[in-house]
């Protein structure tokens, strides 16, 4: 008789793993928990078939995703991280971490820059990676910021650049927060020289990140679902002693709020991009003021 | 007397004879008696560790800006409101006098008492703090005054609504405004310059900082929290992440420390606030002399230039 009444599942699980089944054929999506097959994930741009949830994207990736096949030159790859404090710790030796840091992201530091084009149109691109060290901005990836910016100005191409990670890199001090005032100094020169700056936040962009310049695009690009703020979501938790929403401080949140210009899909970045550059550029193909003098608004 | 910290118990004893002498009566016992206290009070000051400073930096009797303001300029009006939303009394500015210069003086501000700190949300700023101070350095630029920041935080307020009127666009403003400010700008670190929210308003032509004050990346308890997990250690952070003024300098981050009296600036705020807007006033007569486009430029290339990797 109970059996009858018994509830039975409406849905059949889908199993974790099955024996003997290859460890990657399948991802799951962490949002719904649909199982995608993992070779459609390059043709989707990781990007969850059903929810649309953004997987997350290595900085070569996601530049690659972007950009004209093949275009982008990659520049400043001999810029690493130091240890300048001598940061220790019983736990943590921030030199020997470094090399770690780089074996498991595969790029030198957080930040990866070149050229390349978007709809044939010559930009300088960057991205933060955030397999290095959470994608902090210590002063060498504070640096390479900074000289993506100087190179925009001294090829005279807009800036593209993806913005991400939790901010300051704490084994490096106020070494590290100070890279927040050096990459605003290098992006008031690209702002004399009349060159746009478009800045995508991808999940998460925190902290000194966005407290610097993510958030100072001449346009503001969010992808969908992904975490903006200026704090973390564990620290409003403890400050407001309450659980946040699903959707706060998310791309749509910001929006909503006045706080980006536009949150576009992965799949639609490259033609959104590409309009931008046609539109910004085209009316700026002079330097309209001396380097050095700030914009009057 | 002001209230100890732990590591000053051993002031205690050498008080109650200063007292008992005072009580007592006779000049030769008082002097001898404060003599004794102002030399231990100068050997555990002259040899603190930075955890020990950031509780030197916290002491809630230290002098916060309105007292450098009371005892250091005269004149001041203070300005209030961000013209877009709301007032916001964590952080305060308006021009003032020093030595007969008018300047444009903006700082955090923490309460001295519970009602105060929760008006004064302890210092912690929300987005309209940042939006009236670069309201009020526009203004300075406008007719030529130069600018005067003190930092005295623990760091931007990090509630969901401070995320919905943009914390972070609020701080990266602010310090896009300081940076190419036409006119010179001194930064003092009073007390704690804690993480973005203190910078906002410290990127200045010259940073100083005062003796005991310390300047991080962020608190010492958020910073064990990041790394280990466990704010609990923080002493540990805090003694190895370099935040000290003499660190700082070391670094070069900081152009130059401010003495403080003896035992800290908590135990006179008069001598603290003369010995500041003297520092002050030396570096902006300074810069003054230089040229508006020479001294953007020596700003650039100071931010521009912080070094710190290899290549």
């Amino acid at each position: 008789m109970k059996e009858i009444f018994k509830r039975h599942p409406r849905y059949a699980h889908a199993p974790e793993a099955f024996e003997g089944m290859p460890d990657n054929l399948w991802v799951r999506c962490p949002q719904c928990r649909e199982l995608l097959y993992a070779k459609e994930q390059e043709s989707t741009l990781r990007v969850c078939s059903k929810c649309k949830y953004h997987f997350p994207v290595s900085a070569h990736e996601r530049i690659a995703m972007t950009v004209d096949e093949d275009s982008f030159r990659e520049y400043g790859q001999g810029v690493r991280a130091a240890d300048p404090l001598g940061f220790r710790s019983p736990s943590q030796n921030y030199s020997e971490k470094l090399t770690e840091y780089a074996q498991e992201a595969g790029t030198n530091e957080a930040f990866i820059y070149g050229t390349a084009r978007i709809e044939g149109q010559d930009v300088v691109i960057g991205a933060v990676e955030f397999k290095f060290c959470g994608g902090s901005m210590g002063a060498a990836a504070g640096e390479k910021i900074a000289r993506a910016m100087d190179l925009a100005v001294e090829k005279r191409y807009p800036l593209v650049i993806f913005a991400a990670g939790g901010g300051a890199r704490m084994q490096e001090g106020v070494i590290s927060l100070m890279q927040m005032a050096k990459t605003l100094a290098a992006l008031d020169r690209l702002r004399d020289a009349g060159l746009p700056f478009f800045s995508v936040m991808v999940d998460p962009c925190l902290g000194g990140t966005t407290a610097s310049y993510a958030m100072m695009g001449d346009v503001t690009i969010a992808e969908p679902g992904a975490y903006i703020g200026f704090a973390g979501k564990r620290v409003i938790e403890q400050t407001i002693r309450q659980k946040l929403p699903q959707n706060a401080a998310r791309a749509e949140f910001l929006q909503e709020h006045g706080m980006v210009d536009l949150v576009v899909p992965r799949a639609e970045l490259p033609a959104t991009l590409g309009r931008l550059v046609r539109l910004f550029v085209s009316c700026n193909r002079e330097e309209r003021r001396p380097v050095g003098e700030p914009a009057r608004v | 007397m002001v209230s100890l910290l732990e590591f000053e118990t051993t002031l205690r004893p050498l008080e109650s004879e200063l007292e008992e002498a005072r009580r007592v009566g006779g000049n030769g016992h008082v002097d001898s008696a404060q003599e004794r206290l102002t030399d231990q009070l100068r050997r555990i000051y002259s040899d603190l560790t930075p955890w020990q400073k950031v509780q030197v930096a916290r002491h809630r009797e230290r002098p916060y800006t309105l007292d450098y303001l009371q005892w250091g300029f005269t004149d001041f009006v203070e300005l209030h409101g961000d013209r877009s939303f709301a007032e916001d009394r964590a952080i305060i500015g308006g021009p003032a006098l020093l030595n007969g210069r008018s300047v444009m003086v903006i700082g955090h501000q923490k309460g001295r008492d519970t009602r105060e700190n929760i008006s004064r949300n302890f210092g912690m700023p929300h987005p309209e703090g940042y939006r009236k101070a670069e309201r009020l350095m526009r203004q300075a630029e406008h007719f030529g005054m130069p600018v005067v920041t003190m930092v005295d935080t623990p760091g931007a307020n990090a509630g969901l609504s401070d995320e919905e009127r943009g914390q972070a666009e609020a701080i990266a403003s602010s310090i896009a405004t300081m940076l190419a400010l036409r006119v010179p700008t001194v930064a003092v670190v009073i007390g704690e310059g804690g993480s973005g929210g203190a910078l906002a308003i410290a990127v200045a032509d010259r940073i100083l900082m005062l003796e005991h004050a310390v300047f991080t990346v962020a608190s010492p308890e958020a910073a064990a929290s990041i790394l280990w997990r466990d704010a609990g250690k923080a002493s540990e952070a805090a003694n190895n992440m370099r935040i000290t003024a003499q660190d700082l300098k070391y670094f070069g981050l900081v152009d130059d420390i401010i003495p403080e009296p003896v035992g800290g600036a908590h135990r006179d705020h008069a001598a603290a606030a003369s010995s500041v807007a003297s520092a002050i006033n030396s570096c902006l007569q300074g810069l003054s002399e230089l040229p508006i486009d020479e001294l953007l430029a020596a700003r650039y290339a100071k931010y521009r230039n912080i070094a710190f990797f290899s290549e």
